[in-house]
């Protein structure tokens, strides 16, 4: 039996979602510049209210536009559906709110961005929400901070700040075997250099505002579902198996079998949180999807050729990037990230905390700033900006040393950067 | 809702709705490696409109207990005693692909147990290829995955089952997949040695619909039109732009088409 064809990755990136207009022909998405939508007759009106036909309502829930999005990332992914949220923030705190309530606990792994890590810290104990860090690498210490009241183990698949590869398959067996879901933020690699859902991931989130948007115009998020976890037979979710009386007593389980989880993300969160993304926003980011393949390609060709050169300049103490046989993951990143480990880096000055100042301030092509996934490249010093309160005893507990530099490299000429870079070692050495 | 059918657990979806059987019922029968879910809006919309709905899983499929049944005739049977545990006298029976030939069976063997049948992404003879049977059997990741491709006709769908953000291809896909092994070849091995279709649609006295897809890739439409053409004053509609799974790529022209041929 021959294999049909289905649409390959690159091809996807630029139709899945969406078809010309069928009423103007248009063939880019159009921006459905619109907060509502008419109904036919009273009977549709009721009908879409309580979800007997598909269709939107109110543009905090659902929208066209924004459907494309949320269609054509669930298909990049494998998911079964996704949801496009305000910012990946949003993507995260849905995914929690959804099946996570006072009295429950979350396992993550502690190298995490720190918006994530402020989250689960500070804000969500504040309603209950427990969170156990665990070092991402110690499978055993993923299994061993799991309580009867977890609800949910989540990592990044390429941790902040020292690139530590998550170990899906290990982690998800791990979280499995407890009868719980693994969520990871997919924000470094997208589903061009990993396919989370493949290796054992159930629920997927990205900050889109990086390489899925690529050019750093547009805050938003989405998240995915993978419509692989039996929330029935874990028993711990009666969020989505019993009947929800804020929405016609819906049993989320039983109306879907393999979308209980967005339906409730959607019906509930959305509804309630409203942390939804403008259609503007979603049509920024399916303009950069629509060339994702080409611009992972070229940000992790170009990352290649900058992580050899640091490599060979006497200036640099360490680089962490886990193609280097150096990376404590490099055998693991090998397994899940044969396409290449992404566009972020970081590495070590031996001139320490100055030094850094100095490096940054002497660059001219990188952009000195808070954000990774731009086609623009893109440079920070913690010690002096972001962790400029702490001590380097305390940055070393973090992970970071003074003279830590973190880069996420655009798709300039790779010899711009390495020349801008040039310029910024010698102004190190002071 | 359960009942019990013979030993087992029959689960039933009835749309949100309290099961009331004194109201017109009708049941949906989902296809090959399916469950209940498949009818999500359809049935939904019914139950809030006038109708005893009972979307079954089939026995070995979904929620619902036991193996799966090895012939059309026996999946039939246990519809007819589904109707009698759930206290119905008779149904409007709505089925899928495989489904559809259990609906036009129940219709044909026992007449006084069905008041109209709607037969959706229906063909007969509904054989399947040896290599894909075999590929059920032996294969079944990637027969599920060949199958997935032959029954949707478009990478794109307005408004989406069961909603806006739904990738329907995926949601297929993950569907099966989440179904016991050995299901797969069971349901199409069915399908392939059912060879009673012709006799039954010439014994269909009540009121029948066929609903078929104009580029369905896994029920030839002209095996569709064949079949219509041997049930007495069938009604036949074609959603011309749609795969295998209408449900899934025409969710609301789908329900469209079963609520006029219930009103007619």
């Amino acid at each position: 039996m021959a294999a049909p064809r289905s649409l390959q990755f690159d091809t996807l990136s630029l139709h899945a979602g969406q078809r010309p207009d069928p009423v103007t022909g248009a063939r880019a998405t159009p921006i459905y510049f619109t907060t509502s939508f008419v109904f036919r007759d009273a009977d549709h009106a009721a009908a879409l209210f309580n979800m007997e036909r598909g269709g939107h309502v109110y543009s905090r829930i659902s929208n066209p536009t924004n459907a494309v999005l949320e269609e054509r990332v669930a298909a990049l992914e494998g998911g079964v559906g996704a949801i496009a949220t305000a910012s990946g923030q949003a993507a995260l705190h849905l995914a929690i709110a959804t099946i996570a309530a006072a009295g429950s606990h979350v396992v993550a792994s502690r190298a995490l961005y720190g918006g994530s890590h402020n989250l689960l810290s500070y804000t969500l104990p504040r309603f209950g929400v427990e969170t156990s860090f665990v070092d991402p690498r110690d499978l055993g210490a993923w299994k061993n901070a799991i309580r009867p009241n977890t609800r949910l183990l989540f990592g990044e698949t390429l941790g902040n700040p020292g690139l530590d590869v998550l170990d899906i398959p290990s982690v998800s067996a791990i979280a499995h075997e407890a009868r719980l879901p693994l969520l990871v933020d997919s924000t470094f690699t997208t589903p061009y250099l990993l396919k989370p859902f493949d290796r054992g991931a159930d629920l997927i989130y990205h900050s889109a505002t990086k390489f899925l948007g690529g050019h750093g115009v547009a805050i938003g998020g989405v998240l995915v579902d993978g419509g692989t976890f039996d929330w029935e037979a874990s028993g711990r979710f009666p969020e989505l198996t019993e009947p929800y009386a804020g929405f016609h007593g819906m049993d989320f389980q039983e109306e879907s079998t393999v979308a209980a989880f967005l339906l409730r993300a959607r019906r509930e969160g959305l509804r309630d949180f409203g942390a939804c993304m403008s259609p503007a926003t979603a049509f920024q980011i399916l303009q950069g999807i629509g060339t994702l393949p080409l611009r992972m390609e070229r940000h992790v060709a170009n990352t290649r050729k900058v992580v050899a050169f640091l490599g060979s300049q006497a200036a640099v103490e360490s680089i962490a990037y886990p193609e280097l046989e150096s990376h404590p993951d490099h055998a693991l990143a090998k397994k899940l990230l044969p396409r290449g480990c992404g566009a972020v880096l970081s590495f070590g000055l031996k001139a320490g905390r100055d030094g850094g100042r100095r490096f940054i301030e002497a660059l001219r092509i990188f952009s000195h700033l808070a954000n990774v996934g731009d086609a623009k490249s893109l440079v920070i010093h913690p010690a002096s900006t972001t962790h400029f309160r702490m001590s380097d005893a305390a940055l070393l507990q973090a992970g970071i040393t003074p003279g830590t530099i973190r880069l996420s490299i655009g798709l300039e000429d790779p010899d711009d950067l390495i020349e801008d870079l040039s310029r910024g070692l010698r102004a190190a050495k002071g | 809702m359960e009942l019990r059918v013979g030993s087992e657990v029959a689960y039933a979806y009835t749309g949100g709705k309290t099961f009331d059987a004194k109201l017109p019922a009708i049941v949906f029968i989902h296809g090959g490696e399916q469950d209940h879910s498949v009818w999500a809006l359809q049935s939904r919309y019914l139950a809030h409109h006038g109708y005893a709905v009972l979307a079954v899983d089939l026995p070995g499929h979904g929620r619902s207990g036991g193996a799966p049944l090895a012939s059309i005739e026996a999946m039939a049977d246990w519809i007819v005693a589904l109707l009698g545990a759930a206290k119905i006298g008779a149904a409007t029976l709505v089925g899928h692909s495989m489904g559809s030939l259990v609906a036009l069976d129940c219709a044909a063997r026992h007449p006084e147990r069905v008041r109209r049948v709607a037969l959706i992404g229906t063909a007969f003879p509904m054989r399947v290829s040896p290599d894909l049977l075999e590929a059920t059997k032996n294969r079944e990741a990637d027969a599920l995955r060949t199958i997935n491709v032959w029954s949707h006709a478009a990478y794109a769908h307005y408004p989406g089952n069961p909603g806006p953000g739904s990738w329907v291809r995926g949601g297929a896909l993950r569907l099966t997949q989440r179904q016991k092994p050995g299901v797969l070849h069971a349901d199409f091995a069915a399908c392939d040695g059912y060879a009673a279709g012709l006799e039954c649609a010439a014994r269909v006295g009540c009121p029948a619909l066929f609903l078929l897809a104009g580029r369905d890739a896994m029920a030839a439409v002209r095996h569709g039109l064949d079949l219509a053409k041997a049930v007495p004053g069938s009604i036949v509609k074609t959603l011309d732009d749609s795969g295998h799974n209408l449900m899934g790529e025409k969710p609301d022209e789908v329900l469209d088409v079963l609520v006029e041929f219930l009103r007619a």
